[in-house]
């Protein structure tokens, strides 16, 4: 029974992860950008839900209406005034304005608000739980964010077929010199992916505050599990994104199950596994 | 090579700055040498400091700059040199010393592995990739329980009277490794450049596709590179956590301290220039020497310097230099130039058309 609340779990863990690697995957899908300060933007997001939920008196579910709209206008500024002169053929300006980006907001956040481990208080959602009957039961909160990380890759994928932004975000991706000729303005294009991407991210960092502890240090760890589960669920797929952020939380608590040390450890393994066996990922978007 | 025949025109690697610049480079070798007598304990201790991140920028240059391989994983190196040393100390009773070879062996047969799994990634995915390996190297050595698993162990006071006798002594040994180990290294990068491998490598970073046309192993050069430098790094390791005697799986697989300063060493001297890191390593010791009391203020700035240099000027403070000035330092250039004629003949008078094309190697990131 540990074992199935352990995989459960797992699973539900995965939604965040899904999360954080959707919107890794959006830019790196429209703009073949790596953003090195993904990790370092959700925690990021999270200090913003705590100083909304501070300063307002409300909760962090109510602060995701200020919270997403702040994180994607710091988007847009961000890819408009930075990230888009560092972008052209070569890797390396990218990739290293990222890297540079990511010490900033990780350096201020120690500055801003010390190394103190912090925690969004969500009040009694936080301890609800649904009896699956069998003794094994699940949060609520866990299920809420699991289905809200469902509902935003249909969503990203809804938008991506089925909108003129969608077409737009495909047509760059696919040839953004062909895509300028057709009078689309690739900066603000870009700008909107990174708009979208860190909406995104604010999410992933709001149910990340209320999940768990965190502090400035923790960015970089979220970039690898986002990245862990885009190259698991295979490049260019946003479900297959989803499906390898589960695989890597199922894999993370069966190992926090053999023990605690081995939590991380496992989610890595399994991610060299699937490099060294399908290194094109396990559900690569088929090309058409 | 022996057997081509007789060309009319030569390569020829120095130019008048190299003749130059070389010289004094080595006057300020001998200088180096011999800090003990013209400097104190901190001095010293500070310089070994310099000497270790400009050997790690280096060998990060000679990976990122001349191999197109943008790791941001390089402490896994670092830091298994480092538990390679405290192993061998503490469980076989071996001179501390011996450690930092079998750290650059290890480091060395660790790439290939490493090389086998993250070189499926390509471009930025690789950087995140071996940042991943890192990670699992740091959270294996959190479980080695024979070194103190998580919260790390020290060499006790036998190891460290075992390196020389008395504590002036095993400083000064400790300073001449240091040097000599970075020496060692720079040494090994020039070789590499000036070899048929640093031309290949050159191809490879103007135009992969067109050098694998041309009959470039890319893949194993690229391999082979990633091996030399890994080792380079486990070597730096180990001589690092020697000189400070205490180890932890944090400190030694450090990404802030092993890559992200690494990494911003290179950029500000000059990615892709073999003199770049060294300027850079001492733009950065000054920078820490005047701002380090800021706290991460400090290291904020540091990160706005990178990204003003790598949207400004991306060739580095030296590419500035280098290509307004004509500087270098090291013989590394490729030129035409003609043989010595026979007498009563003209030079070929299409050589200075030649010259212009071929002076390649010590360009930039000319892509």
């Amino acid at each position: 029974m540990e074992w199935v609340n352990a995989v459960i779990q797992g699973v539900l863990l995965g939604g965040l992860y899904g999360l954080f690697a959707a919107g890794l995957s959006l830019i790196f899908g429209v703009m073949r950008l790596v953003n090195i300060a993904h990790g370092d933007l959700i925690v990021l997001a999270a200090y913003l839900a705590l100083v909304v939920t501070g300063s307002l008196g409300i909760g962090p579910l109510p602060s995701l209406l200020l919270v997403v709209p702040l994180m994607a206008a710091i988007g847009y500024g961000l890819q408009r005034l930075l990230l888009n002169r560092a972008l052209g053929d070569d890797l390396l300006p990218p990739l290293l304005v990222t890297f540079g980006l990511s010490v900033i907001i990780q350096n201020g956040l120690l500055e801003a608000f010390s190394a103190d481990s912090q925690r969004l208080q969500a009040g009694p959602i936080e301890t609800a739980a649904l009896p699956l009957g069998g003794g094994l039961a699940v949060g609520v909160l866990p299920l809420l964010q699991f289905v809200v990380a469902v509902a935003a890759i249909a969503g990203l994928q809804l938008l991506s077929w089925r909108t003129p932004l969608g077409r737009a975000f495909r047509a760059t991706a696919d040839d953004p010199e062909v895509a300028r000729l057709m009078g689309l303005d690739n900066r603000h294009v870009f700008a909107l992916a990174m708009a979208l991407s860190l909406a995104v991210v604010a999410l992933a960092g709001v149910f990340l505050a209320v999940r768990t502890n965190f502090d400035p240090a923790i960015g970089p760890a979220r970039l690898l599990f986002g990245f862990e589960a885009v190259i698991i669920g295979g490049l260019g797929s946003l479900w297959g994104t989803l499906a390898g952020g589960v695989l890597l939380g199922v894999a993370q608590s069966i190992g926090a199950q053999i023990d605690p040390g081995w939590q991380i450890l496992a989610g890595h393994l399994l991610f060299l596994l699937v490099l060294a066996v399908r290194p094109e990922g396990l559900f690569p978007r088929l090309r058409g | 090579m022996s057997a081509a025949p007789a060309a009319p025109a030569q390569v020829s690697h120095g130019t008048r700055a190299s003749r130059i610049g070389l010289p004094l480079f080595l006057l300020l070798l001998v200088a180096l040498a011999a800090a003990p007598w013209w400097t104190d304990r901190q001095g010293m201790r500070l310089l070994g400091e310099v000497y270790a991140y400009a050997a790690l920028a280096s060998l990060w240059n000679l990976l990122a700059g001349y191999s197109g391989l943008v790791t941001v994983g390089q402490q896994a190196f670092v830091g298994l040199g480092a538990y390679v040393l405290f192993s061998a100390a503490l469980l076989f009773g071996v001179n501390p010393l011996w450690g930092i070879p079998a750290a650059g062996l290890l480091g060395a047969l660790a790439a290939v592995p490493v090389a086998a799994l993250t070189f499926r990634l390509r471009g930025a995915y690789f950087a995140i990739g071996t940042w991943v390996v890192a990670e699992v190297f740091r959270l294996l050595a959190a479980q080695f329980t024979a070194l103190g698993g998580g919260s790390g162990t020290s060499l006790p006071a036998s190891v460290v009277a075992s390196i020389a006798s008395g504590r002036a002594a095993r400083e000064q040994l400790l300073y001449w490794l240091a040097l000599g180990l970075a020496v060692l290294i720079l040494a090994a990068i020039l070789l590499l450049l000036r070899s048929r491998h640093g031309l290949a490598l050159a191809a490879i970073r103007d135009n992969e596709v067109a050098a694998r046309s041309c009959g470039i192993e890319v893949d194993r050069t690229r391999l082979a590179v990633f091996v030399v430098a890994s080792g380079g790094a486990a070597m730096v390791g180990a001589l690092i956590f020697l000189q400070k005697l205490r180890i932890s799986p944090d400190a030694a697989f450090s990404v802030n301290d092993w890559t992200a300063l690494v990494i911003f060493i290179a950029v500000i001297g000059g990615i892709g220039r073999v003199e770049g890191p060294l300027i850079g390593t001492a733009l950065f010791f000054l920078l820490r020497e005047t701002l380090s009391q800021l706290g991460s203020l400090y290291l904020m700035v540091l990160g706005a310097v990178a990204i003003a240099v790598m949207l400004l000027a991306p060739r580095g403070l030296w590419g500035v230099l280098a290509d307004r000035l004509g500087w270098q330092v090291f013989p590394l250039a490729r030129r035409l130039e003609p043989r010595a004629p026979p007498l009563g003949t003209a030079p070929p008078p299409t050589t200075r058309h030649a010259l212009a094309g071929a002076d390649h190697e010590n360009r930039g990131d000319t892509r």
